[in-house]
């Protein structure tokens, strides 16, 4: 057990590539925290420099009280999941989660028992003897749960676990390891590009992006106050929708705008209406596509007499467009023209530059 | 797999192997069968009488002490041949696969030596270890060794399997390093958070890992040691001092072009035809079908 704390922590090559540019990250004892943004963020780096897989240029991470800048992978007391699950292909499961074990000079006695408890948990007891190419996908995913857990470390770290698992088992295993950390009760760090993924697991979320943090805290507070453009178009899918102010026909709508640049409205916060919204939103839209989920229904519109939207961040909408989400049994129809509304406390405003929040 | 024939006229796909059917049939059908005639012959000094004896080449063979001798003496080459070059050339390889500055500059370097033909090895090594003109011959005798390979059977076989090995070890290098870069980087970090140090994650994770490629090179290695040193061992000893360089390939050679006995060289061509083959079998019954793990 252990809290896990990143201090200004910073990566750069010998090229000079900086891939990690300070990051300050707290992780309570027993907590999950999930390190998310897209590729090539430095989520993984970050990750592997807890490991010690990677050198630290600066700055100092500390598990358990301890700083482990220099200490060897091996002795930091931390398991990793990969997530080509690297299993030892010409060993035994058994001796896949043994062997961490008989390294550390473990009692075989003691091995077995804690071998077979992590497989009566992970349901792997009936293929103890197998090796891992006798395994599907999902089994060896467990395989490497094990191999982390038999080993009873400080800090549970996962990389991109569950992407090579196929839809239905990913969201099957994401459940599975919530559960097992919340038992285990072990401190975890886990790296995903998947925002959902993140969501559902994380007590702390961390967004990533270019080698930063843009965010630290509970998922569902970012969800609710994204403190950058880069976390509002990131967290939630589909996109918060992020325009801009240069029109005076928005600017007029919104009550209180000072320094704001950006407004954002996520895509379930708008209704149908014909009615005024004071300090609101009213767009008016024609639609161009339509998206039946089942439960609802994302209606992507253009925005009648409009100019451009803000495309800065990969995933953002085109310019111009809005998604706007509806209930599953409403019947859009292409081409048709609706009037999307959204209250003031459902607003989202940015400055110009994406950077900061205001209000709220 | 498509395996049908896409081929409308009979005759074609056989004109088409014809060339290498052709190659192989004047190339190595032939002479091998002129070698197995050869060998249940006896011909006088001159060539002018030749009469049919059956086994008697081969009878003569195996009751002939130096005939034993040559087959012991190739067994330790190409055992030393093989076991010193794998190793040194394993070695190698698991430095060169780390990042290194300069990698690619070492890994050419490391690779080049395949390059050099057998007898050009020779030369190269009796320039550094010939007793008076070896460059290294020098420093031997000055640490106080009785350096001298053209007299001395032990030291002569020693350079032979020096020079043999060292010229395969690009070889093997090449193959263990594909062999290496093939696993997995993740698997080596998980076993160094799994506890293993260095030495131990080679034993544990490396080395068993590499056993298909150690298996593979160890078949060509032996059956290199047997056969292409013919180049090394004639330009650096002739087979000598005495026999004490003598394999069996460099004794089909020797008795049969310069002995003039061709019953008994074609006899051994014999043999040694029966060996490549047991051991091409061994490489396409373990190595085709790969070593499981």
């Amino acid at each position: 057990m252990a809290n896990v704390t990143l201090r200004n922590v910073r990566k750069t090559y010998p090229g000079g590539f900086e891939a990690i540019k300070g990051v300050n990250v707290d992780v309570g004892d027993g907590q999950f925290c999930v390190l998310v943004g897209p590729s090539g963020c430095g989520k993984s780096t970050l990750l592997r420099m807890v490991a010690g897989l990677e050198t630290i240029t600066g700055g100092e991470i500390d598990i358990g009280g301890k700083i482990v800048n220099q200490v060897e992978p091996a002795d930091r007391d931390i398991a990793m999941v990969f997530q080509n699950y690297a299993l030892y292909p010409h060993m035994s499961v058994y001796n896949n989660m043994a062997y961490g074990l008989r390294n550390r000079g473990m009692a075989e006695a003691e091995i077995t028992t804690r071998v077979e408890e992590a497989a009566r948990v992970l349901e792997l007891a009936p293929m103890l003897e197998r090796k891992p190419r006798q395994l599907s996908g999902g089994q060896r995913q467990r395989v490497a749960m094990g191999r982390a857990i038999v080993r009873q470390p400080k800090v549970f770290l996962f990389d991109e676990p569950l992407s090579n698992l196929d839809a239905k088992l990913r969201i099957a295993m994401r459940v599975e390891i919530r559960k097992l950390q919340r038992r285990l009760n072990v401190t975890s760090i886990y790296v995903t590009h998947d925002q959902l993924e993140a969501m559902t697991l994380a007590d702390i979320l961390v967004v990533m992006n270019g080698g930063q943090v843009e965010q630290i805290g509970n998922p569902l507070d970012i969800y609710q106050r994204p403190a950058t453009t880069f976390v509002a178009s990131f967290i939630g899918a589909p996109p918060m929708n992020l325009m801009p102010l240069r029109s005076d026909e928005l600017k007029s709508q919104i009550a209180g705008v000072d320094g704001a640049g950006i407004v954002g409205i996520r895509p379930e916060d708008f209704a149908i209406s014909n009615e005024t919204v004071a300090g609101g939103v009213a767009l008016g839209l024609t639609i161009e596509a339509i998206e039946h989920v089942g439960a609802e229904t994302f209606v992507y519109g253009t925005r009648q007499r409009e100019e451009q939207g803000v495309a800065a961040n990969p995933g953002d909408l085109p310019p111009g467009e809005v998604i706007v989400r509806v209930p599953g049994i409403s019947r859009p129809v292409i081409g048709e023209r609706i009037r999307a509304v959204a209250p003031r406390d459902k607003l989202h405003l940015f400055t110009a530059d994406g950077r900061t929040r205001l209000g709220q | 797999m498509q395996k049908q024939s896409i081929f409308q006229s009979k005759l074609l796909p056989y004109l088409l192997v014809a060339p290498q059917l052709a190659v192989v049939l004047i190339f190595f059908y032939w002479p091998a069968l002129q070698a197995v005639i050869q060998s249940f012959l006896l011909q006088d000094a001159f060539g002018l009488s030749t009469s049919f004896v059956w086994f008697e080449n081969y009878v003569e063979l195996f009751k002939d002490p130096a005939y034993f001798g040559s087959i012991v003496r190739t067994f330790v080459f190409s055992f030393a041949i093989a076991v010193s070059s794998l190793s040194f050339a394993l070695l190698l390889a698991v430095m060169a696969d780390k990042p290194l500055r300069g990698g690619m500059l070492y890994r050419t370097l490391l690779i080049w030596p395949y390059a050099v033909a057998p007898p050009v090895v020779g030369v190269l090594w009796i320039f550094m270890l010939h007793p008076s003109l070896g460059v290294l011959s020098r420093y031997l005798r000055n640490m106080g060794i009785d350096w001298n390979p053209l007299l001395n059977g032990d030291q002569a076989a020693a350079l032979i399997i020096l020079a043999a090995a060292w010229k395969q070890i690009s070889y093997n290098f090449l193959f263990f390093l594909a062999g290496l870069q093939a696993i997995p980087r993740s698997v080596f970090e998980a076993a160094a958070i799994d506890g293993a140090r260095p030495m131990r994650r080679f034993w544990t994770v490396t080395f068993p890992l590499l056993s298909p490629t150690i298996f593979f090179l160890l078949v060509v290695n032996i059956v290199y040691a047997f056969f292409d040193t013919f180049g090394i061992i004639d330009t650096m000893t002739r087979g000598g001092p005495g026999k004490s360089t003598e394999t069996l390939v460099y004794k089909v050679y020797s008795d049969g072009l310069i002995g003039g006995n061709l019953g008994s060289s074609a006899a051994q061509s014999v043999i040694l035809m029966g060996i490549v083959i047991v051991l091409t079998a061994v490489q396409f019954r373990f190595v085709e079908r790969k070593v499981t793990y």
